[in-house]
């Protein structure tokens, strides 16, 4: 049995955000997959929730104005097979492909991934390497906040208690950009990260020049984008040595956690390992196929 | 917390009922004698709820109620009758997948999405498509097996249609 709470049904996005504005205290619910088992465990006990997962103004993926929009209540199954997210989110797609499990694919939100705020957000890694913003609405005025800066803590983010996620949206990558996306779990399905990673890869016409973006999720209070690593990349050419000090220094930097999947030594190591696996693998695939956005590595 | 009349048409049967807002999907289908949804793990791990909501397989404990108000639900239970079952249904059976029988629902639902979208699908996509669902006889070979065989009964009869 799940404890008592009030649940809100709004039929459209504005009734939602007049709900939302009459409250601080009203909890969304999308998809609830993560809410729910909270609930029965009795790890939250809100009073008032309300349900935004069937609002037709949070579906939808679409280009828009060199940006691609995706709505908050797009479900995982959704993106796994959209043609838009194929072409501008590739390396969001292969993540979506290992998300938890079929059945789970088919309710959980892109939305509600973010906004439960969760290290190990499957998504999170892939959207921090495109560089993806995420909007937020409350009844009167709408607000773009970088997906970097959204996270703040576990479980922690800077939506406001009257706002919602709705929508997240990314700039169209130039060409010549390839991403991977790489989760270390336990087993293939329903397994929590213990670490997952994303990296893309830019490049121009001349091998020697290229931007690498770097992100990690479960293995700190929140995903998080490797900077220092990005920087000595940054402007290429990506030689072995370089890329094997790049992965290194992506291990010192990062301040690892601990935790019943794994200790911080083990995912150091593991970082090592996969930054320089993964940028070999890209480096190697992007020479031979330099301007073909769909040759990711599939891991 | 206010309890509200809604509608779920489950398995081609409309039924009005006055439930609570914390009803699960799960637990108002097994109140309304729909027990061939079974409850497992209440979190989504499992699959042993699975069922599909206006086409899609979900977990039937991870959705309120209220949420498939008006909703289409098909279980097990309606994809076919002792007389004439379903093939997913026959083939569980002739292939000895059924063992203590408490996943075989949702495993069903799982692989009844799966040759939806995919009429002849490989062993690794079989496997995929079940991730989801898990049996503790751990019978998956036999569950595979039966997946492989309904595919291809399926494959059969829309040949001589």
């Amino acid at each position: 049995m799940l404890p008592e709470f009030e649940l809100l049904m709004p039929r459209t996005l504005p009734e939602a955000l007049e709900m939302m504005n009459e409250s601080s205290r009203v909890i969304p619910l999308a998809g609830g997959t993560s809410l729910l088992v909270d609930l029965r465990g009795r790890i939250s006990r809100p009073q008032m929730l309300i349900n935004i997962g069937g609002l037709d103004e949070l579906r939808g993926v679409r280009v828009e104005e060199g940006y691609v929009v995706v709505g908050s209540a797009v479900t995982i199954a959704d993106l796994k097979h959209n043609v838009l997210i194929a072409k501008h989110g590739q390396v969001l797609q292969q993540a979506t492909r290992v998300f938890a499990n079929p059945l789970v694919r088919n309710r959980a939100t892109i939305g509600g991934n973010l906004a439960y705020g969760s290290p190990a957000a499957d998504a999170a890694p892939p959207l921090l390497v495109l560089d993806a913003e995420v909007e937020l609405t409350c009844k009167d005025a709408k607000r773009t906040v970088p997906l970097k800066e959204f996270i703040t803590g576990v479980r922690e983010t800077v939506r406001h208690p009257r706002e919602l996620v709705t929508a997240i949206r990314w700039p169209i990558l130039p060409e010549g950009s390839v991403g991977v996306f790489h989760k270390l779990g336990l087993r293939k399905a329903d397994a929590i990260s213990v670490l997952s990673i994303a990296v893309m890869l830019h490049r121009k016409n001349t091998e020697d020049y290229a931007q690498v973006r770097i992100a990690l999720g479960a293995v700190a209070p929140t995903p998080i984008r490797v900077t220092p690593a990005e920087e000595l990349l940054s402007g290429g050419p990506l030689t072995p040595e370089v890329i094997a000090r790049a992965a290194q220094l992506a291990s010192e930097s990062t301040h690892a956690i601990s935790d019943i999947r794994g200790s911080a030594a083990y995912r150091k190591r593991v970082i090592t390992a996969l930054v320089k696996r993964l940028l070999t693998n890209l480096a190697e695939g992007t020479k031979e196929k330099k301007h073909n956005e769909s040759e990711g590595y599939h891991s | 917390m206010k309890a509200k009349a809604i509608t779920l048409n489950v398995n081609g049967r409309r039924h009005q009922v006055t439930l609570f807002p914390n009803v699960t999907l799960l637990e108002a289908l097994r109140d309304l004698s729909y027990t061939d949804v079974k409850n497992g793990c209440e979190k989504g791990d499992c699959g042993a709820c699975a069922v599909e909501l206006n086409g899609k397989v979900i977990n039937s404990c991870l959705v309120l109620a209220w949420q498939a108000d008006g909703a289409q639900i098909l279980t097990n239970a309606g994809l076919g009758t002792m007389e004439s079952p379903h093939p997913l249904q026959e083939a569980f059976a002739d292939a000895g997948a059924v063992q203590c029988g408490y996943c075989s629902s949702g495993m069903i639902m799982a692989a009844k999405a799966l040759l939806d979208e995919n009429p002849n699908p490989s062993e690794t996509e079989i496997r995929e498509a079940i991730s989801g669902n898990l049996c503790r006889c751990t019978g998956y070979t036999q569950i595979v097996n039966a997946v492989q065989m309904a595919a291809e009964k399926m494959m059969q009869q829309r040949a001589q249609e």
